[in-house]
Order: structure tokens, then C-alpha cells, then sequence
């Protein structure tokens, strides 16, 4: 978010994913809509959920609509920050800065085990 | 009226408003809705919102270079293209001119997990994206309440409509916010209280089985507006309003006269027919012969070149120019070369209001010179309310500000002494009235027509006899008989036995002739007699006379003869009186 381009960007502070496509592999991407403290909050808490309940398992996006704002209508975003779970399937939207662990934990459908 | 103008013209310039390119809905709203600021449309289901929408943008993008932008919470994209497809709008191709964008926002509350504070700012980003795009100056939001559905947190959603409302007015796009009407209230969740320099109230309600659709200007800050509610409708070309200030008693008068088609009803009225631009009521018992007064009346006008439009309500096009056809009239040409256009439908096929304002849709598109309704009664007997009355005074005036010639006809009751009263509802709003009436006497029934009333010129107040003729209706000369007009066979009989009398008469008048001529020679024998008997007594008296003219003579003589012989006696010398004894 410290340099939005033009396209969609990996989180810098996450490690590469291990095996792209294996089965448990989580692909997560966060719209935000520039450097706001919501957003930032948004990400520093799910970096932190994932860390502990995915580790290694997971990539983040990070979509700022500021720079590509034809994103919002292609990817049905209305509400900023919104969090998209695009694997593995089916596809789930959680809006707000996740603040709300347990909520979040439901939205994505986390598997206990984990 | 040139101050209210002068008002009108000053207003307008204080606010400046957005053509919505919606007959009617612009003349009720003094130009448009007001430019740059967000409107309100609420109403129920199935109402029109969407459309009125749809078409604010649509118009804005073809004919005002305008173009716009239309958000969708209800139905996807392609749900609304084909929705106004048969309406004649082709969403796509718009689109493809870059002169509109239809976004849908897909919101579903089951989908969405809410994990703390968020606001809309993606839904902002989406509409000034999809507004920079296309440089757009409208938006159409369709129906944003949507999101109440759709998102827990009110206080936020409320807050972002709020903030979306102004965001809106300082973009300077003129929008269209639809939104459900609420229980008592004009939205459900109270969205005018985000909205409100301009508020429309759409409604859609049944009455007597028949549905009604109104538009009412509720609120339009800074604008004079109509406040009444409007009826419009909805057909193949879209929304209409039918708005009742449009026309008023301000229109010119032609004084041009123009035949009926029926040259005895001409010479009835006053010599030369009706007047351009007026309108005429034709009523008469089933079967008195309505339409073929109608159908002659177009032709005429046909004739003349001028093009005309034949709404029918009860009978088909085939049926009309076949039965018209039998009296000698072709209508068949003047279909033909375009310059009659015939529209039938039920006034109760699509609502009483829906048809009328779809008849001044035709009158529009035709423009034509002449505008026959036959029957009218069938409006009259879907709803019996006053409001069809009114918008029946709505039409005549929309025909009368056009200087379009309009023939009614209509059913009267034949209860006798009825035919008079049964029209009063609309006869008050024609200018010529012809009443046709069934004459029943001696076994069977024959046509008579006249004049009721017709403005402005002297009229004939004679009741004529017409005849359906191959050729047309003929008017026969009237014919009195001891109980009044004789018509039918009781005219001809009637006819007959004047003939018979005329001609009794005519041998009663050569017999007195003949009599008068023997008391002449009676009395000029007896003056003769008379005479000849003057002439002897004559004769007597004058041989009176006479004899006694000779007596006297005679005595004198003798006297003479005396005094002679006398003085012979005596001397010559003494004098005769000497001589008296």
C-alpha cells in the first residue's frame, strides 16, 4: 500500500506460499481504498490470524481501489475493507477491519484442525 | 397571464433543471428535475420507478448529450436491458457508445460476514469510476435501499448515504434515487430525509378492476410545480405523463369551416359544416347511423387531403370499412395512401388513462387535422368516476390547442325523453352537438337528426329525416304531419295523402269556380230582368208624360182659342186682362 500501482500486489511481509494450488492452500485478497487507519488495521489483523491459524498455507493481495478503481465494479466491492476468500472455493466476502477474530474466523470458514 | 409567465421565466432561471425527455412528467415539473441535485421517485411495487429511471437516463443520453449512469441493487445488468427491450430501448448499444454504464451491485446478506467498522467507500470509488468513464452528468440509482437488506450496520449505511447525497450534489450530477414507499410513510427507511429538493410519488392502484397509474410532484424545492396528481401510463414507447395544465382555455379559434361530408348537414349548419378545431358529439340510439356520420366526416376530410386518425372502441378496422363500404364509403383508399390511420382497441384492455394517453401518443406521432372517437361511451362505462371526465376534458383540449377537428360519438339511452340528459356529462365540453334518434311509428323505426347546439353559428333547428343510402346518408326534407315530423313509410303516406288532397282540392276549387261562374249568370240575368223592367216603367212614365204634356197643350190651346173668340166679340181696343171676368 506504501507504493499502490496499477496492478494488484502481494503483501510484502507475507513469505511465499510453499505449494500453489495444493489442497489447503489459502489465496486471500484485501480491498482497501488507500492508506486509511481502518485498512491498515484491516491488514496488520489479518496477518495475524493467518499467521496463527494458516501458517504457510496462505498468500494476501492487497487491492487498493484508489489505483484501480475499475476493480471495485468487476469484483462486486461496495464496502472498504472488504476481504475476499478466493481459495479454496467457494468464494466468501468479509467487510470491516477485522477486528471481530471470531466473526472473521466464521467468515472464512476456517477448519478446526488448523 | 403574462405575469404568471413572467414568474415562470424567473424561476426558471433561478433553478436550473434537467429535461427528463418523459412527455408530460417535464411540462408538470416546469422543465425537468432540478440539475445536479439528487430526486427522490418513490413509489410501490411494480409502479414504473425503475423505468422512469431508466428512461431519465436513456433520454439524457440520446437527445440531451447527457450521459449517465445506472446502478443497479435490484436487477443485473441484463436483467434491466431486457427489461426495457420491448419498450424500445437498446441498453447495449448505449453502452457500447460509451453513453451509459449499467452496473449491477450484487449484495447479499448471506454472503457477507461483517468483522468490524467499514464504510462505502468501494460503492463511491465504483460510481465515480463509472461517472468519470464516460464523462457522465446523470446517475440513476435503482433502489439503494437495497443495501438495507444487505449490511447489519444502519447507523454507518446511513451515515454513507448521507455522505454518498452530498458527494453526489458536489459532483454536480443529476440523479434519480428510487426507493420503496413505506407503511404511512413516502420510503421505507425514510430516504427523504437524504433527499429532498425534489420528490416524485409514483402510485399504481385498482379501481373498479381497472388499474390506475398516477405521478405526483410531492416536493420540488426552489420550483413552482404541479400539484395534482397526474396519470400516466406505460406502453411500447415508455412512460408518459398526461399533464391537465398543458392545455387550457388560452388556445386560438379558427374560423375556418370544414364540410361534415354530408351536404345537407352542411346547409343545417349555418351553410358550410362544422369549424376547424372544434368538437363535435354525435350521439344517438344503437343503431341510428353515428358512424356513418363519423365515416363520412373523414372521408371529407380525406378528400380535402387532410390526414386523419379513427379511434374505435368497439369494431375493427375490417369491420368499419366493410360496413362503410355498404353506404358507399371507401375507407380502404384513404388506409391505403396513409392519410387515415385507425387504431381499435378496448378503452378496458390496458386501463382508462393508459388509453387515452396512448390516443394523444397517436395524435402526436400522426399529427392529423381530423380525430374521430367512436364510440366514446365505452370510456364512460368503464368508470362512471369524474376523473374520466376529466381527462376526457384533457384530450378534447390537447385536440383543441392543435386545431384538430374532433368528432365523438356516443350511445345514448333510448328511453324516451332520456336522449338529452344522458350526454350531459360530456356534451358541456363539445361545441357542436348532432343528436341522432329513431323514430318509431306505424311498425317500424327511422333515422332522424338534428342540430342540438352548435357554437357559434346560426343552425338549422329542424329535425331531419336521414336515409342510408349505397351512396351516403341523404337528409330528406322534413315532412309535418298532424302529430309532428313523419318519417319512413307514414312520411311517404303522409306524402300521398297530400297528393290525394291536393288534388280534392284542386276539383273542390274548379267546382266553386264553376258554381260562382252560374251565381255570375244567375245574377247577371236577374240584373238584366231588373233592367228591362227599369227600362219599361221607363217607357211608361214617358208615355205618362207624354199624354199629359199633350192634355196641357191641348188646354192651353183651347184657352187661347177662348180668349180668341173673346176678344173677337168685343173691341180690338181693350186689353186682354180687362177681359178676365
Amino acid at each position: 500500500m506504501k507504493d499502490p500501482t496499477a496492478a494488484p500486489q502481494d503483501d510484502p511481509a507475507t513469505p511465499a506460499p510453499p505449494g500453489q494450488g495444493a489442497p489447503g492452500y489459502w489465496d486471500l485478497r484485501l480491498y482497501v481504498a488507500g492508506q486509511t487507519p481502518r485498512s491498515v488495521a484491516a491488514l496488520a489483523n489479518l496477518r495475524k490470524i493467518c499467521e496463527e491459524h494458516l501458517a504457510g498455507q496462505y498468500k494476501i493481495e492487497i487491492v487498493d481501489l484508489m489505483a484501480n478503481p475499475q476493480l471495485a465494479r468487476s469484483d462486486q466491492i461496495l464496502a472498504i475493507p472488504t476481504l475476499v476468500r478466493k481459495l479454496p472455493p467457494p468464494v466468501r466476502k468479509l467487510i470491516g477491519d477485522l477486528s471481530q477474530t471470531e466473526r472473521v474466523l466464521v467468515g472464512l470458514d476456517f477448519q478446526p484442525h488448523h | 397571464m403574462s405575469s404568471i409567465e413572467v414568474v415562470r421565466r424567473s424561476t426558471g432561471g433561478a433553478l436550473a433543471k434537467s429535461a427528463t425527455g418523459i412527455e408530460g412528467l417535464d411540462t408538470v415539473t416546469g422543465g425537468g428535475l432540478p440539475r445536479g441535485r439528487p430526486t427522490l421517485v418513490c413509489g410501490g411495487a411494480g409502479c414504473g420507478k425503475t423505468l422512469l429511471a431508466i428512461e431519465f437516463l436513456v433520454h439524457g443520453a440520446v437527445r440531451f448529450g447527457e450521459p449517465g449512469v445506472f446502478l443497479a441493487f435490484e436487477e443485473t445488468a441484463e436483467e434491466v436491458a431486457a427489461n426495457v427491450r420491448a419498450l424500445g430501448f437498446d441498453l447495449a448499444d448505449l453502452v457500447r457508445r460509451e453513453l451509459l454504464v449499467v452496473d449491477y451491485v450484487h449484495l447479499e446478506h448471506s454472503e457477507i460476514e461483517e468483522t468490524g467498522g467499514y464504510d462505502l467507500e468501494g460503492l463511491f470509488i465504483r460510481l465515480g469510476y463509472a461517472l468519470d468513464s464516460i464523462g457522465a452528468r446523470r446517475v440513476a440509482l435503482d433502489t439503494i435501499e437495497n443495501l438495507f437488506g444487505g449490511l447489519e450496520n444502519e447507523a454507518v449505511l446511513r451515515a454513507e448515504l448521507r455522505r454518498l447525497f452530498r458527494w453526489l450534489k458536489e459532483r454536480q450530477v443529476t440523479a434519480v434515487v428510487t426507493a420503496e414507499r413505506g407503511d404511512g410513510t413516502l420510503t421505507r427507511h425514510g430516504l427523504e430525509e437524504y433527499v429532498s429538493d425534489c420528490v416524485i410519488l409514483l402510485d399504481h392502484r385498482v379501481i373498479g378492476q381497472i388499474a390506475t397509474r398516477r405521478l405526483r410532484v410531492v416536493k420540488y424545492r426552489g420550483s413552482a410545480h404541479g400539484t395534482n396528481e397526474y396519470p400516466f401510463l406505460i406502453d411500447e414507447g415508455g412512460l408518459e405523463v398526461l399533464p391537465i395544465t398543458a392545455a387550457g382555455l388560452d388556445h386560438t379559434v379558427s374560423r375556418e369551416r370544414i364540410s361534415t361530408g354530408i351536404p345537407d348537414l352542411d346547409a343545417m349548419l349555418g351553410g358550410s359544416g362544422y369549424y376547424r378545431g372544434s368538437s363535435i358529439l354525435v350521439s344517438g340510439t344503437a343503431g341510428s347511423g353515428k358512424s356513418s356520420v363519423a365515416a363520412h366526416f373523414v372521408a371529407a376530410a380525406c378528400e380535402r387531403g387532410e390526414r386523419c386518425v379513427y379511434f374505435s372502441f368497439e369494431e375493427s378496422q375490417d369491420q368499419v370499412v366493410r360496413n362503410m363500404a355498404s353506404i358507399g364509403i371507401d375507407l380502404e383508399r384513404w388506409l391505403g395512401q396513409g392519410t387515415l390511420v385507425f387504431r381499435a382497441a378496448r378503452p378496458s384492455l390496458d386501463g382508462l388513462e393508459g388509453h387515452l394517453a396512448s390516443m394523444s401518443r397517436v395524435v402526436r406521432e400522426v399529427q392529423p387535422q381530423v380525430v374521430v372517437m367512436d364510440p366514446i361511451g365505452t370510456f364512460l362505462s368503464v368508470s362512471e368516476s369524474a376523473d374520466v371526465r376529466g381527462l376526457l376534458v384533457r384530450l378534447l383540449d390537447l385536440l383543441k390547442s392543435r386545431q384538430i377537428t374532433a368528432l365523438l360519438t356516443n350511445l345514448a339511452s333510448a328511453v324516451e325523453g332520456t336522449l338529452e340528459q344522458t350526454d350531459v356529462g360530456i356534451s358541456s365540453l363539445t361545441d357542436t352537438w348532432l343528436l341522432l334518434r329513431d323514430f318509431e311509428l306505424g311498425g317500424e323505426r327511422n333515422r332522424g337528426l338534428y342540430v342540438l347546439k352548435s357554437r357559434g353559428m346560426a343552425h338549422s333547428n329542424q329535425v331531419r329525416e336521414f336515409l342510408l343510402t349505397g351512396h351516403g346518408i341523404e337528409l330528406v326534407e322534413v315532412c309535418l304531419g298532424g302529430e309532428g315530423v313523419l318519417v319512413g313509410s307514414a312520411r311517404q303516406a303522409q306524402q300521398a295523402r297530400e297528393r290525394v288532397d291536393a288534388a280534392a282540392r284542386e276539383q273542390d276549387a274548379g267546382r266553386r269556380r264553376r258554381e260562382l261562374e252560374l251565381k255570375r249568370q244567375a245574377m247577371e240575368a236577374r240584373i238584366a230582368a231588373q233592367r228591362a223592367e227599369l227600362a219599361m216603367e221607363q217607357e211608361r212614365l214617358d208615355r205618362a208624360l207624354d199624354a199629359e204634356s199633350g192634355d196641357r197643350a191641348r188646354l192651353a190651346e183651347d184657352r187661347a182659342e177662348t180668349t180668341r173668340s173673346r176678344q173677337a166679340g168685343r173691341t180690338a181696343a181693350e186689353p186682354g186682362p180687362r177681359s178676365a171676368p
